[in-house]
């Protein structure tokens, strides 16, 4: 019950920033719009949505570990969180306030980026229903590096670690709007060996209908997520024992 | 009847001991000021007596609770309004209260009544619909200082609620400080020793981690031979420097 408090609250905190709007939802959109006008003008078929939409909805997802973390690191550097602390809540409360409504948050934010590709030519299929499914493991791994972000630096550092570092590397090596393949090489290998690209081969293979490898893939992203968690639980606390 | 029985309370850290054995006893419905120069160990004492820091040594009992074992106790009937504003930014006026209500467990059938009589106090029906981030530094205090008494606190912590408001803000937040007194317990620490002078009814002054001084402010003129309660103050802090 007191979790859910908390979780109201960082929803409002979240959803009524200006900024967090403008790049969660706005972003995401402006890269389709302009990867759709790069394919109009260019003959040959670079961008073609049923790759690119998958790709870009798991990058649009690395500004959930921004919000996440630049939240709690505020908290951390007001006052509030020293309040809060003072009450009944426990350690269980905060983690489960500042986790759970970022996953509805990023879900929607995924079905958007699937919605807007339509009319840049994404095929309406009941196909997209297991896409976004899919998709959302992935989430739980862009929360957890929030939380874990957010309980080690100030908000400053925030902003250059994860409004810039995470949403490059996860453009990068998610392929967002690339194929890693062609790039091959050491930046193919670490890619595969980190889970976001696995990520993105889930949304391609349910947009295809081909759901060869995609055990494999779902084992990479849960594990990175479930390790990810059990790195950030631990450092959230250390930094409400410190306070 | 004592709210707070404080015992042998230390506080290291690395090299320099913010609090250095405290004993004081702090009478139920009491107002107590802590008063020293920065880094007497005013806001280190308020950390420990509200479980944010726990103790190098000693133990502090709050209404029985001890802060060592029972901090989940200690935490129920204690409010604290931090020397910075605390309130959530995006948080209309009306969810800052409503926040604090739910983390303290009320239950919508208490919560809006409760909630309506402090805004009333606090003059804060005008802004109810208002961000907290919109409200003027006044009014983030105000708001700040409501929201500590949401829960019904048996122990207020007050740690410099007054800082850096003008003098018609101060005035006012007095007086809404004087209305609580006797209500419950409030531990105080500024730096205007006007505030301590007109609001406490008795003034611990602290120096290097110890309490070298607990009374009244008429005791505390006497003790140091002063003409007035700043005097006073200045004198007990000086000696410390010796």
């Amino acid at each position: 019950m007191r979790a859910w408090i908390i979780s109201r609250r960082t929803a409002k905190e979240i959803l009524r920033d200006p900024l967090s709007l403008a790049f969660g939802i706005g972003f995401p959109v402006v890269l389709l719009a302009l990867f759709a006008l790069i394919q109009a003008s260019v003959p040959i078929r670079m961008f073609e949505p049923e790759n690119l939409t998958p790709g870009i909805a798991v990058f649009g997802l690395s500004f959930v570990t921004l919000f996440t973390a630049l939240l709690l690191a505020k908290d951390r550097s007001s006052a509030l969180l020293q309040r809060l602390y003072t009450t009944p809540l426990t350690a269980r409360d905060f983690v489960f306030g500042y986790t759970l409504p970022m996953i509805p948050i990023s879900v929607c934010q995924v079905i958007l980026c699937y919605t807007v590709s339509m009319p840049f030519g994404l095929t309406p299929s009941v196909r997209i229903i297991p896409a976004v499914l899919l998709t959302a493991p992935v989430c739980l791994f862009y929360i957890a590096l929030g939380l874990l972000f957010g309980s080690i630096l100030t908000d400053n550092q925030v902003g250059g670690i994860c409004g810039a570092l995470v949403t490059t590397l996860s453009g990068w090596l998610a392929g967002a709007w690339f194929d890693l393949k062609a790039i091959g090489g050491a930046i193919e290998k670490i890619a595969y060996a980190l889970p976001l690209v696995h990520a993105v081969e889930l949304g391609k293979s349910a947009l295809s209908g081909s759901y060869d490898g995609v055990g494999v893939h779902l084992a990479w992203v849960l594990g990175y997520s479930v390790l990810a968690m059990a790195l950030a639980i631990p450092l959230f606390i250390r930094q409400m024992k410190r306070q | 009847m004592n709210a707070i029985e404080i015992r042998g309370l230390t506080k290291q850290y690395k090299d320099v001991r913010a609090v250095d054995g405290l004993d004081l006893d702090i009478r139920y419905g009491e107002l107590i000021s802590l008063l020293g120069i920065n880094g007497a160990g005013k806001t280190t004492t308020i950390k420990m007596l509200s479980c944010l820091t726990r103790p190098t040594a000693g133990d502090a009992r709050l209404m029985g609770n001890s802060i060592l074992t029972d901090s989940e106790g200690v935490k129920k009937i204690i409010a604290v309004s931090p020397q910075e504003t605390a309130i959530a930014p995006n948080l209309t006026v009306l969810e800052n209260m409503q926040l604090m209500a739910g983390v303290h467990g009320f239950s919508n059938g208490e919560e809006p009544q409760k909630i309506a009589a402090l805004c009333e106090t606090f003059g804060l029906n005008t802004v109810l619909n208002k961000r907290a981030k919109k409200l003027s530094g006044g009014w983030q205090r105000r708001l700040s200082i409501a929201m500590a008494l949401v829960c019904e606190p048996q122990i207020l912590f007050l740690d410099e609620p007054t800082l850096g408001l003008d003098v018609v803000i101060r005035r006012e937040l007095w007086d809404v400080i004087r209305a609580l007194k006797g209500k419950m317990t409030i531990i105080l620490t500024t730096h205007y020793m006007e505030e301590a002078e007109a609001l406490s009814d008795r003034i611990a002054v602290m120096r290097a981690g110890k309490a070298v001084f607990v009374g009244t402010a008429e005791e505390m003129i006497a003790a140091a031979g002063a003409d007035s309660f700043e005097d006073a103050f200045v004198r007990l802090v000086k000696e410390e420097k010796k």
